[in-house]
């Protein structure tokens, strides 16, 4: 019994060990953004700010296009996620349900896809857009953001229609509804939970996205939340420290409160995808 | 309800095939455009002497830029950098990736606040874990050397700055950074555990470290073996955390492969040298995959 108190007590400890480990950063991010420019430049930094003043975030706001930025991402963000799913919903939907050699070749490409290496497509992708005149533009970039979600996009949603019994579709086709009319009637509902956590997956994937917007975004007025983030940091790596700390804790916040909410789902569709698979 | 499906039958197949097609072709098209097509475009690019801003035509060189990057030691050095980067990020997240999730599938107090706290870091852009970091380490204003000061450690080390330190302490962040993705997929492949067998085990006698050997891992191997392959190349590809840490530097210390291609070609305009460099990274990448695959084969279990 005393043994088993001691593995308790291990145990508890090594997760307090943990959970330092995971917040620590997080809040040294917070404690930075709440401190005035003064006690940033003090010798002796402290956990928490001696004086907590919001002034940073307006500090931010003035020094980059911070709002304009945001909107710019949040622009690029819902349309990735919107298209993304209306693109990849009807493919998942004949991965799931037909054996055929075109599905095993998209679940193949699923795969490989991870394996990607962006510094190479970027080179090709780039002389493409430009082609298209879709270099510096948001469309471009929305169109490349897309292209990179489908995969997992697919993956998951493949796992949220094999869990719709094929036998309901069946049903409503002796019924006499045409195939379009039990996707939409039948198939869709049941699968309405499953867009829904694809569809926030994406967006967050392109809110918080960085090499491709990078490369592609040129125009100041045109970039959007990360790329802006790092120009905080000067050619030299210096950077206004307390401004740098509020704007990035910002930027996290669309992210977290969206991966807050389908988290659990993600986990079940990252499952569902490869236990079926 | 059968008979009905075989009146339906005939013909339908065919319609059932057309319909098919027409439902992939949204989704195929793009990727066809923007996925494959670039790939392959890619992989002529290394074989021409494509620059950026160029008048005059681009021309086919065969594999002289490979030639040349056999010789460039700028290149080796980026790659060997990438590949202590990826195996220095990946080995110590999974291990403190399933020491978390054994703990995490434990009824311990704090197991909702951990869990919690460790979806942060996954949702998390990965500028603004860069960013962040940076904090962490900065010689004055961070809490790294206040710390250290504290515990009477050594004074104002420049973390990202010291060419001894910059890499290792990359490392760290990228092991922080992808600890919640490592672990989420290890903890749902605790699920797969027989509970039964474990408490069965434990009934004969079996030490922890035995229950593990024998009944937690071969439970837990295929998915251990699918998120370390995964990690691995995700982390031979990353780019934004260490751009944003130390954009390569100092002198090069932390500059990965796809940092050096980057630089490459947006810097330089060597679309065509740059392109070569990608391919001996998908190179690499496809042997790991490969690797994994015939290792999860050969294992015969199903993922």
């Amino acid at each position: 019994m005393r043994t088993r108190r001691i593995v308790r007590a291990g145990q508890h400890t090594a997760l307090l060990g943990y959970l330092l480990f995971l917040a620590f950063p997080l809040l040294w991010l917070l404690s930075t953004a709440l401190k005035s420019p003064r006690e940033l430049g003090s010798p002796h930094p402290t956990w928490i700010p001696r004086h907590p003043t919001l002034a940073n975030v307006r500090q931010a706001f003035q020094e980059q296009p911070l709002a304009h930025a945001a909107l710019n991402s949040l622009l690029v963000a819902l349309a990735t996620a919107v298209v993304a799913v209306v693109l990849a919903t009807p493919m998942a939907y004949v991965m799931a349900r037909h054996r055929t050699r075109l599905a095993r070749a998209a679940t193949g490409w699923v795969v490989v896809s991870q394996a990607f290496p962006f510094v190479l497509v970027i080179i090709p992708l780039f002389l493409v857009l430009k082609n298209l005149r879709l270099v510096d533009s948001l469309t471009g970039l929305v169109v490349v953001y897309v292209v990179w979600a489908l995969p997992f996009a697919l993956w998951m949603l493949v796992g949220h229609v094999r869990a719709v019994p094929a036998e309901l579709e069946e049903a409503a086709a002796v019924d006499g509804a045409g195939r379009l009319r039990t996707l939409v009637s039948v198939t869709a509902p049941l699968l309405a939970p499953g867009i829904a956590a694809t569809a926030l997956f994406a967006f967050v994937t392109a809110w918080n996205e960085f090499f491709f917007a990078l490369v592609l975004l040129k125009s100041p007025g045109r970039q959007t939340l990360p790329v802006v983030l790092t120009h905080f940091i000067g050619a030299e790596g210096v950077a206004d420290l307390g401004p740098l700390a509020a704007a990035a804790f910002l930027a996290t916040l669309p992210s977290l409160a969206v991966f807050a909410l389908v988290q659990r789902r993600i986990t079940a569709g990252l499952l569902a995808g490869a236990v079926k698979s | 309800m059968t008979s009905v499906a075989d009146v339906r039958r005939p013909g339908g197949r065919r319609a059932a095939g057309r319909s098919a097609w027409f439902l992939v072709l949204p989704a195929l098209i793009p990727i066809l455009l923007f996925s494959v097509g670039p790939l392959l475009y890619g992989v002529l690019l290394a074989l021409t002497d494509a620059q950026s801003g160029r008048t005059q035509a681009t021309r086919w060189i065969g594999a002289l830029n490979f030639r040349d990057l056999v010789h460039d030691t700028l290149f080796w050095e980026s790659f060997r950098i990438g590949l202590v980067w990826a195996a220095g990020v990946t080995v110590p997240q999974f291990l403190l990736a399933l020491g978390l999730a054994l703990l995490l599938s434990q009824d311990l107090r704090l197991r909702g606040l951990v869990r919690a706290l460790a979806i942060v870091p996954w949702a998390m852009p990965e500028v603004v874990v860069g960013i962040m970091w940076r904090l962490v380490y900065n010689p004055d204003a961070g809490i790294l050397n206040e710390t250290l000061r504290d515990l009477g450690l050594g004074d104002g080390h420049d973390w990202l700055g010291a060419l001894a330190t910059a890499l290792p302490a990359v490392i760290v962040v990228g092991v922080w950074a992808g600890l919640p993705q490592t672990t989420v997929a290890l903890l749902a492949g605790l699920q797969n555990v027989p509970r039964e067998l474990h408490e069965a085990a434990a009934v004969d006698g079996a030490g922890a470290w035995r229950r593990f050997r024998a009944v937690t891992w071969p439970a837990l191997r295929p998915v251990a073996l699918a998120i370390t392959a995964l990690n691995l190349i995700w982390n031979l590809n990353s780019f934004a955390l260490v751009y944003v840490l130390t954009s390569g530097g100092p002198g090069g210390k932390t500059r990965l492969p796809s940092l050096f291609a980057y630089e490459e070609a947006f810097r330089y305009g060597q679309f065509g040298y740059a392109a070569a460099m990608g391919c001996v990274l998908v190179a690499v990448v496809s042997v790991l995959l490969a690797v994994f695959l015939a290792g999860r084969l050969r294992g015969g279990a199903p993922a």
